[in-house]
């Protein structure tokens, strides 16, 4: 347990990837093989059934730390999170335990069997041993909800680092359902796994923003256009009789589409899919914000699966009967996809992203303005004769993306920014008119110059009405012009709108606040 | 009429026509500590312990002082007021007022851990104590001063043997020194920020703080490499830190309690290292006075005081100033 809460410690004391994956390395060197296997669990979100609830927990620790049971509440409410609350009320530890974290983890799993009594005192007994990070730790391994900035890549790149072993290997042994309960380091991650290197995707090709007039990219016979679809990019994989699916933060993300298991019996072993999964409800595409929930969930469910369908959008072909398509000009690669897509047909949850070709730009930026009635976020334009590259590669593939919505809104509450901007107020929540009042809509924190953010921070100091931890509210008085990208209706929304994107286009210095603009325009932009 | 009253100006003393720590111009005012909240610029005439006076005339210029020792007694109009160590910062002084047997006694800031640097914390004896409670929360409790120094020297010996350069931020009045005074000058040369480096040479050299070097922005980053730079926190996004090469940056506040506080700043580290008191010591500061009537200022005011009321009887309350001891992310040269 020291040398887990010594690795978190380590992880929480600095904010450089390079460090964390040197961290997270040293300890996959040294620690022992089954508190490797529980690291990796915890902090990929798996942990032991949780023994007692938070009541308990709360009440316990307020006896420890003999404080009343407000204080301990107004304290939580401070400092925002239970475990470290807990650990940090709690009195100097008494004593100290050499107890490893598998030891810690299999007792928190065998607690839920106990009587309360026993609970507690184990618990206790433990919160009495242990130093402030060992309870953070162990809070959290009952709480759960380890958020100390490990995303996957982190893990994979510092279990390679310690191994020698592929990350994209990695990555596919961390992903699916393995019990930390039964299973060794040995099996997990050492053992050699076939499936890995079948499962390996591309390196994702981007594309660049157009800059300037677009008539600048010259002779428009050269290039082919699509829309530009609001998803999740990801690649389709089938080689050895089975399906793989990444998404663009390079994770397999397989289980949580099973949608596209049924393409697995109509796409040929050796085909590799670029795409867009987007949610497709009612036959048509969905706005971003079920996608988010799809994103959001863990558990698949059937209902989900009903209400929030997705499809990929294809647009690209990078393996064909097992050959690395790339350096295959696009407008090739585009004639196999488009014979592969139309010949599967309808009723799958594989569709086209179809190409469109233009005799002058006039008649692209025509298309450009219908956007938005085609759901999408703008066109692609793609050179003909391009190369599926590696990263962002200028002069081959560029997004042009259509203007912004916009709406003039009053600024009602600020909170303090984040890195470099801590010392301002920068985080902006703006608010719309509705029946005399004014409804929240969207949060900004970006688009002022750094002159204005002065400004507007001074303002914001001397303009304050109520503080709420580090959020208060303000005068309502500054309207700004907010841009967004897309815009939906929501019932999770207080306003019962959803933007995506939102960012400050402009400060209206000219506009009062009884000018800004109502709930009700908002809603007429849905389409 | 209670002895000191908190107006739109400040604590107001009106049977001796004066101010303690004001926050507008007052003719006459008595002056905690130099930090920027309390000792503010205007007043007529201020009173102050004689180790401030050097530190309020570099920050606000010419003005017209008369300085105390500890103990020393100052009569208005039959008012007697004396200052006495508040162990905050050089120079800081909790202020004793009293009229007719009755004493109240306002803390200003302070802390009850001995720093090495300034005169601790003496407790006084009173009816009314006015006290701050900027960590007035269970949850902020401080580790001993030296197991602090012993991780901040940690800290910077790994670094300075990776080549890499140590910039630890703390407000330049009172913690700057604080690092100076208690840090392991032998682990390498310390650079210091140009505001702490003429405060040091504002101050009275009794502090006996180690060998420090002006940080010349425009120096060979060479130089630089593997030493420690002290330098107050509102110059963390200063253009120049990037330019100084590998580098790995810190804070030394109370604030660093919280997780969410450092990651809120991007700071590598932070230590847990506060001029104010924590919980247990305020309660402890509280209890020593022997008072009947608390006013909590600046802080968790409204949790302290009713904890004040419920868990221990006494007669609490509190009171709105314009100390800023407001947040967790505050970067600004006060405290
Ligand atoms: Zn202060
Ligand atoms: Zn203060």
């Amino acid at each position: 347990m020291k040398a887990f809460a010594q690795l978190i410690k380590a992880l929480d004391s600095t904010n450089k990837t390079n460090q964390k994956v040197e961290a997270l390395a040293n300890y996959f060197k040294t620690a022992a093989d089954s508190d490797k296997v529980w690291t990796i669990a915890l902090l990929s979100h798996r942990r032991p059934k949780r023994p007692v609830n938070t009541t308990l927990l709360r009440l316990w620790a307020t006896e420890l730390a003999n404080i009343p049971a407000w204080i301990f509440e107004e304290s939580y409410h401070i400092v925002g999170d239970l475990a470290e609350t807990i650990a940090l009320v709690l009195p100097h530890p008494k004593g100290s335990t050499e107890m490893s974290l598998t030891e810690v983890v299999n007792e928190i799993a065998a607690l839920g069997s106990q009587t309360e009594d026993v609970r507690k005192s184990t618990i206790l007994e433990r919160w009495d041993q242990f130093n402030y990070y060992e309870r953070f730790v162990y809070n959290k391994i009952i709480t759960g909800g380890f958020r100390i900035g490990v995303s996957q890549k982190l893990m994979t790149r510092a279990l390679g680092q310690a191994t020698g072993i592929d990350t994209d290997e990695l990555a596919f042994k961390l992903m699916g359902n393995w019990d930390p309960k039964t299973i060794s380091f040995e099996e997990l991650i050492i053992a050699p796994s076939e499936a890995a290197a079948v499962s390996r995707p591309y390196p994702f090709f981007l594309a660049h923003a157009v800059e300037g007039e677009v008539e600048q990219l010259g002779d428009i016979s050269q290039y082919s256009f699509e829309h530009k679809w609001d998803g999740i990019r990801a690649q389709l994989i089938f080689r050895a009789g089975t399906h793989f699916v990444w998404s663009r933060g390079e994770e397999l993300v397989t289980d949580k589409y099973p949608e596209f298991d049924k393409l697995l019996d109509l796409i040929p072993e050796g085909t590799v899919l670029d795409g867009e999964i987007v949610c497709f409800p009612d036959g048509q595409i969905g706005d971003f914000n079920l996608l988010q929930t799809r994103i959001g969930r863990k558990n698949i469910s059937k209902k989900l699966l009903e209400t929030h369908p997705v499809i990929l959008i294809a647009y690209d072909l990078l393996e064909w009967q097992g050959q690395d398509l790339r350096s295959t000009p696009f407008i090739q690669r585009r004639e196999l996809l488009d014979k592969l897509v139309k010949k599967i047909g309808r009723g799958t949850p594989l569709y086209l992203s179809s190409t469109m070709h233009f005799k002058n730009w006039k008649e692209a930026t025509a298309e450009r303005e219908r956007s938005r009635e085609k759901r999408s976020e703008g066109l692609m334009i793609k050179r003909k004769d391009s190369h599926y590259g590696v990263g962002r590669k200028r002069g081959e593939w560029y997004k042009w993306k259509v203007d912004p919505f916009t709406i003039d809104a009053v600024l009602t509450y600020a909170m303090r920014g984040h890195g470099r901007r801590a010392n301002l107020f920068t985080d902006y929540t703006f608010a719309l008119w509705h029946e005399g009042a004014l409804v929240t809509f969207a949060k900004a924190y970006s688009g002022l110059t750094d002159a204005e953010l002065k400004e507007v921070d001074s303002w914001i100091k001397k303009n304050t009405l109520e503080r709420f931890g580090p959020v208060r509210s303000v005068v309502p008085q500054h309207v700004f012009e907010i841009a967004f990208e897309g815009i939906a209706a929501s019932k999770r929304h207080k306003s019962g709108v959803a933007t995506r994107f939102p960012r400050i286009h402009r400060w209206r210095k000219d506009k009062k606040p009884d000018q800004a603009n109502s709930l009700e325009d908002l809603k007429a932009l849905i389409p | 009429m209670p002895l000191l009253v908190f107006n739109k100006n400040g604590i107001y003393c009106p049977q001796a026509d004066v101010y303690l720590d004001a926050w507008r111009k007052v003719p006459k005012c008595i002056v905690t500590h130099g930090h920027s909240d309390h000792a503010r610029y205007g007043h007529g005439q201020y009173i102050t312990h004689k180790t401030n006076i050097p530190i309020i005339k570099h920050r606000l210029g010419k003005l017209q002082v008369q300085g105390l020792d500890w103990n020393e007694t100052l009569l208005v109009n039959g008012v007697k007021f004396s200052l006495h160590p508040a162990g905050h910062i050089p120079g800081s002084a909790q202020v004793r007022v009293e009229y007719k047997g009755e004493v109240w006694v306002f803390t200003g800031d302070y802390k009850l851990q001995d720093d090495g640097l300034c005169i601790p914390f003496e407790p006084i004896k009173c009816n009314t104590f006015i006290t701050e409670c900027t960590f007035g929360l269970p949850a902020f409790s401080w580790e001993p001063q030296e197991e602090v120094f012993n991780e901040i020297d940690s800290w910077w010996a790994t670094n300075r043997s990776d080549d890499v350069t140590s910039l630890l931020f703390g407000y330049s009045l009172g913690k700057a020194q604080r690092i100076l005074k208690n840090v392991n000058a032998d682990i390498g040369p310390i650079y210091v920020h140009k505001t702490i480096y003429d405060l040091n040479k504002a101050m009275s050299e009794d502090f006996d703080l180690p060998e420090f070097t002006l940080l010349d922005t425009s120096m060979d980053k060479s130089e630089l490499k593997g030493s420690l730079i002290v330098a107050p926190p509102g110059v963390q996004n200063a253009a120049w830190i990037r330019k100084i090469g590998a580098q790995t940056t810190a804070a030394a506040s109370g604030w660093m309690t919280f997780r969410g506080a450092r990651r809120r700043r991007a700071l590598d580290k932070g230590f847990v290292l506060s001029d104010h008191a924590d919980w247990q010591d305020l309660l402890t500061a509280v209890k020593a006075t022997g008072c009947e009537q608390v006013i909590a200022t600046h802080g968790y005011t409204e949790i302290f005081s009713r904890y004040l009321r419920e868990e221990l009887g006494l007669d609490a309350k509190t009171e709105a100033t314009a100390y800023e001891a407001e947040t967790i992310d505050q970067t600004q040269e006060t405290a």
